[in-house]
């Protein structure tokens, strides 16, 4: 009899393409063995609406829960005897973490303009397959230890952050 | 003026094909290697540094791969980062290090810093590097730090303590011997008020302990009697109780199965994670039983009409290895799992096919009567409900009555294909199956197949003729019953004109009456009665009282005179037994004219103010309302008093009035502010009633509601009125 134990969490594009991907076990030993998995994975849960709850598959002796938001995928694998609702309530806590150190902001763009916090916060929930931490309010606050100020000025960020911001703001205006 | 625009357009162009951007588009390994060179500065730059971690972690996740050298010279950059005391740089270089696998010769560099962190004032320091040298050290470097671990264990902090445990199940699986010198501080952490490090210690200290079989016992007594804080640790818990239940049987201990009753309280926990686990857990015991099965059944089933995917598709997983073991189990304890397929298959209409198979197939086995009435009423529901499933479904019903040894369900079936058979694509296909009863079956049934066979010609133009040489085989038959309807059947088939073949005829022959003379525990309801298999509560299921839903839902028919009852009742396969008509005195046993009166409990019914109005749609309401006379009206203004929520109080004045809500008005949403609700409805008398009823909701949830009621007579207007205001 062991722990609950996680296969791994994966971030998705909404082509299906790795933003970030966190691996526990040795069932795909190779980085193709990874992508071939991630591509699966994709494809057989693009069609279903997972954007208001947590939804759920079986493939390939695993379980697999996943929530949909904006362009992102996110995606928590166990073992098929694993309890759906534990692996339901890890994907949670991620989904929920990461929306709070995005700041409501969860799209593709935002997630690699802060890659470190995502990784910060797959480490925070996860040590080796084992659950660390399921409370959202918990992980964001492990993980954000690094992050800037909310009420940070421009200057905080990198050059090429505030050109991005500087260039959004515009453009959305323009399109208005 | 136009070269700005040009500039203006091209910049916003520019924007718009951004939206492929990305912080690392065109990064390569190379130039990110060169820009590590930054780590080695004498004064570190953390935000610089935690960008280049940043990109060095991107392509290492992106599965980029790193030469050995490579490797190598970059772990040693990043030791240099230790000497900064930024925070956020700290946490990136853990990260990094754990993501390099550093190799045992490597590890020696920042063994040292490591363990000053693990001794440091900052809790985060202590806490991740633990978990960063638990992942890269060695046997010899483990005994080194050990005391440091043990007292990590028992750290105030619980993010140090759980970083400790969880770092002490991996290297169970390497250095044992050295961990399990931990057992005392685990069970410490057992007590934890932290809800995480008890759930850590216990899964720790379980491992430690697994051989065990006493210890794990103990464990196991002392947790389902003490105080466990959190779900994840009561999941633990049931499935080390399953591992000591397992123990037990196999040591030949007999009786009562120990711990059952903790799993079976499991099932009554708030959260939803324990409920499954123990679920799973009972339906895994060796040789459970039914009575042990049911409350977990019962759950599950529960779970199936749950909103949420999940709790779905785990109760149809669990439910699914219990059919696999269905031949084993009584029964009563069938049925029920019967109804959850039933109840699965109005849930997810598109699995049918997998659903009906394995009905037609339980209904091919052994099995009482109560047993394969509950299959068949589940085909039936399926046919009923799901159109596609109409010709597999009934010609599984047909394969059933060749060999079925039970003749209220032949009959039962005989006449639901009479209904349904004659709808069909291609009708003829049943017609064999129908007139082979007529020769292998007793009299009871061979009457109910006459008259299906009958309704198939009345009913397909196309196979009158075939159908009438049938039934002429039918005249010459042993019964009665069965000699009297073919000969009837045939007269009105061939329209010789013997018998009436008017509608009313048909209906009487044809039509089926519900004569209900069971007391139900239900209330009669008068509106119509639903076909659909709601979800219903426990205590709802166990009352017998269910709306008939199988091959008893009727239709009404008219009646009228003696000889009327007579032809109706005789059409009926369940009544055509009885043998003829005629009223009797039970005391005496005489048959009288008028017939005996009897008593009938019914149930109390309460009648409400909605039961006056019925709910009657108009497609155009504003139409409606102008051509009704404002003078007939009546208009008021109500405070409701505080609610949770606009749609709440809208929900209630629509539910008080019972009036039918128009243009999708029934709908708040939510966090609406204000609201307009448009009700019709006919009110008793006949009188037509229409309300527009616009709500307002202040900041302090106070609600106020305008009601504007006009109907064909001014009284009734003041009566919708009245209801409000003291409703």
């Amino acid at each position: 009899e062991l722990p609950p134990k996680v296969k791994n969490i994966l971030l998705l594009d909404s082509e299906g393409k790795r933003v970030a991907a966190k691996y526990y076990t040795d069932d795909w030993p190779t980085n193709t063995a990874k992508q071939a998995f991630e591509r699966t994975v994709f494809t057989k849960t693009q069609k279903t609406n997972a954007r208001t709850e947590v939804e759920v598959i079986a493939l390939e002796n695993n379980i697999i829960v996943y929530k949909f938001v904006q362009d992102l995928h996110f995606f928590v694998t166990g073992g098929e005897e694993e309890n759906e609702l534990i692996l339901a309530s890890v994907l949670e806590g991620l989904f929920d973490a990461v929306n709070l150190l995005l700041r409501g902001n969860v799209d593709k763009r935002e997630a690699l303009d802060n890659l470190d916090l995502i990784f910060l916060c797959f480490d925070e929930i996860i040590d080796g397959g084992i659950v660390l931490e399921t409370d959202a309010n918990v992980i964001a606050a492990k993980a954000g230890i690094n992050s800037a100020d909310p009420n940070a000025p421009l200057s905080e960020q990198t050059i090429s952050q505030a050109f991005a911001t500087a260039r959004e703001h515009f453009a959305r205006s323009l399109l208005k | 003026m136009n070269d700005s625009i040009f500039e203006i357009s091209a910049f916003v162009q520019g924007c718009r094909s951004d939206v492929k951007y990305s912080p690392f588009m065109g990064i390569e390994k190379g130039a990110v290697l060169q820009e590590a060179r930054v780590f080695n500065d004498p004064q570190v730059d953390p935000r610089r540094c935690s960008q280049v971690i940043t990109k060095l972690l991107y392509l290492l996740n992106q599965g980029e791969s790193f030469t050995k050298v490579e490797a190598t010279e970059v772990f040693f950059s990043v030791t240099k980062l230790f000497q900064s005391k930024d925070t956020g740089l700290r946490r990136m270089v853990y990260l990094i290090i754990k993501e390099l696998s550093p190799s045992s010769d490597e590890v020696i560099i920042v063994t040292s810093s490591l363990m000053k962190d693990m001794n440091s004032k900052i809790d985060m320091y202590r806490a991740n590097a633990i978990r960063v040298l638990c992942r890269i050290i060695d046997g010899t470097l483990l005994t080194q730090i050990e005391r440091y671990l043990k007292q990590a264990i028992v750290d105030k902090n619980p993010v140090v303590s759980s970083a400790a445990l969880v770092s002490g199940l991996h290297l169970l699986k390497t250095n044992p011997e050295i961990v399990k010198r931990w057992s005392n501080e685990v069970q410490e952490g057992i007590q934890s008020r932290s809800a995480l490090v008890q759930f850590h210690a216990l899964a720790l200290l379980h491992q430690i302990r697994q051989n065990d079989r006493l210890a794990v016992s103990k464990l196991v007594v002392s947790l389902t009697r003490g105080s466990v804080r959190s779900p994840l640790a009561q999941c633990l818990l049931i499935r080390y109780t399953s591992q000591v239940i397992r123990d037990m049987s196999n040591h030949g201990q007999s009786g009562e199965r120990p711990f059952y009753e903790f799993l079976e309280s499991c099932l009554r926990h708030k959260a939803e994670m324990v409920i499954l686990e123990a679920a799973r857990a009972i339906t895994e015991l060796d040789g459970v039983t039914s009575r042990e099965l049911t409350p977990a059944i019962t759950v599950l089933q529960l779970f199936l009409s749950s909103p949420r995917p999940v709790l779905r598709f785990a109760a149809v997983r669990t439910l699914n290895k219990i059919t696999n073991f269905m031949s084993d189990i009584a029964d009563e304890f069938k049925i029920v799992v019967v109804e959850a397929i039933r109840s699965l298959c109005v849930k997810f209409p598109l699995k049918y096919r997998s659903l009906m198979t394995f009905l037609s197939n339980i209904l091919r086995e052994e099995g009482g009567f109560e047993y394969k009435r509950a299959i068949v009423d589940s085909i039936v529901t399926i046919i009923r409900d799901i159109p596609d499933a109409k010709e597999s479904g009934l010609l599984h019903l047909c394969e059933f009555i060749e060999d079925c040894e039970f003749t209220y369900l032949s009959t039962q079936i005989l006449h639901f294909l009479g209904i349904e058979g004659p709808n069909t694509s291609d009708p003829s296909k049943y017609i064999r199956y129908i007139y082979n009863r007529v020769h292998l079956e007793n009299a009871t049934v061979r009457a109910a197949a006459v008259s299906t066979l009958a309704k198939f010609g009345f009913m397909v133009e196309s196979l009158k003729p075939r159908i009438t040489v049938l039934l002429k085989r039918c005249i010459y038959d042993s019964d009665d019953e069965v000699r009297d309807r073919a000969t009837l059947f045939l007269s009105v088939l061939v329209g010789d004109g013997t018998v009436d073949t008017d509608e009313d005829s048909k209906e009487f022959l044809f039509g089926s009456l519900e004569v209900p003379l069971d007391p139900s525990e239900e209330a009669f309801d008068i509106n119509s009665v639903p076909k659909e298999v709601k979800s219903q509560p426990l205590a709802e299921k166990k009352a017998q009282g269910k709306k008939p839903t199988g091959l008893g839902a009727p239709l009404a028919a008219p009646a009228s005179g003696f000889d009327g009852y007579e032809r109706l009742l005789s059409s009926i396969p369940e009544f055509a037994a009885f043998g003829k008509l005629f009223k009797v005195d039970p005391s005496t046993g005489e048959a009288e004219d008028d017939g005996v009166e009897d008593e009938y409990q019914l149930e109390d019914l309460e009648v409400v103010a909605a039961d006056y109005m019925v709910k009657v749609a108009v497609s155009n309401f504003r139409n409606a309302w102008e051509s009704m006379d404002e003078d007939l009206g009546h208009v008021d203004e109500y405070g409701l008093g505080p609610r949770e929520s606009l749609g709440e109080a809208v929900k209630a004045v629509v539910d008080l009035l019972g009036m039918q809500p128009c243009e999708g008005t029934e709908t708040v949403p939510s966090n609406a502010r204000s609201h307009t609700c448009l009700l019709s409805g006919v009110y008793i008398g006949n009188v037509k009633v229409l309300v527009r009823a616009q709500f307002g909701m202040d900041s302090s949830k106070e609600i106020a509601m305008k009601l504007a009621v006009r109907a064909e007579d001014v009284s009734v207007a003041e009566a919708i009125h009245d209801l409000v205001s003291s409703g």
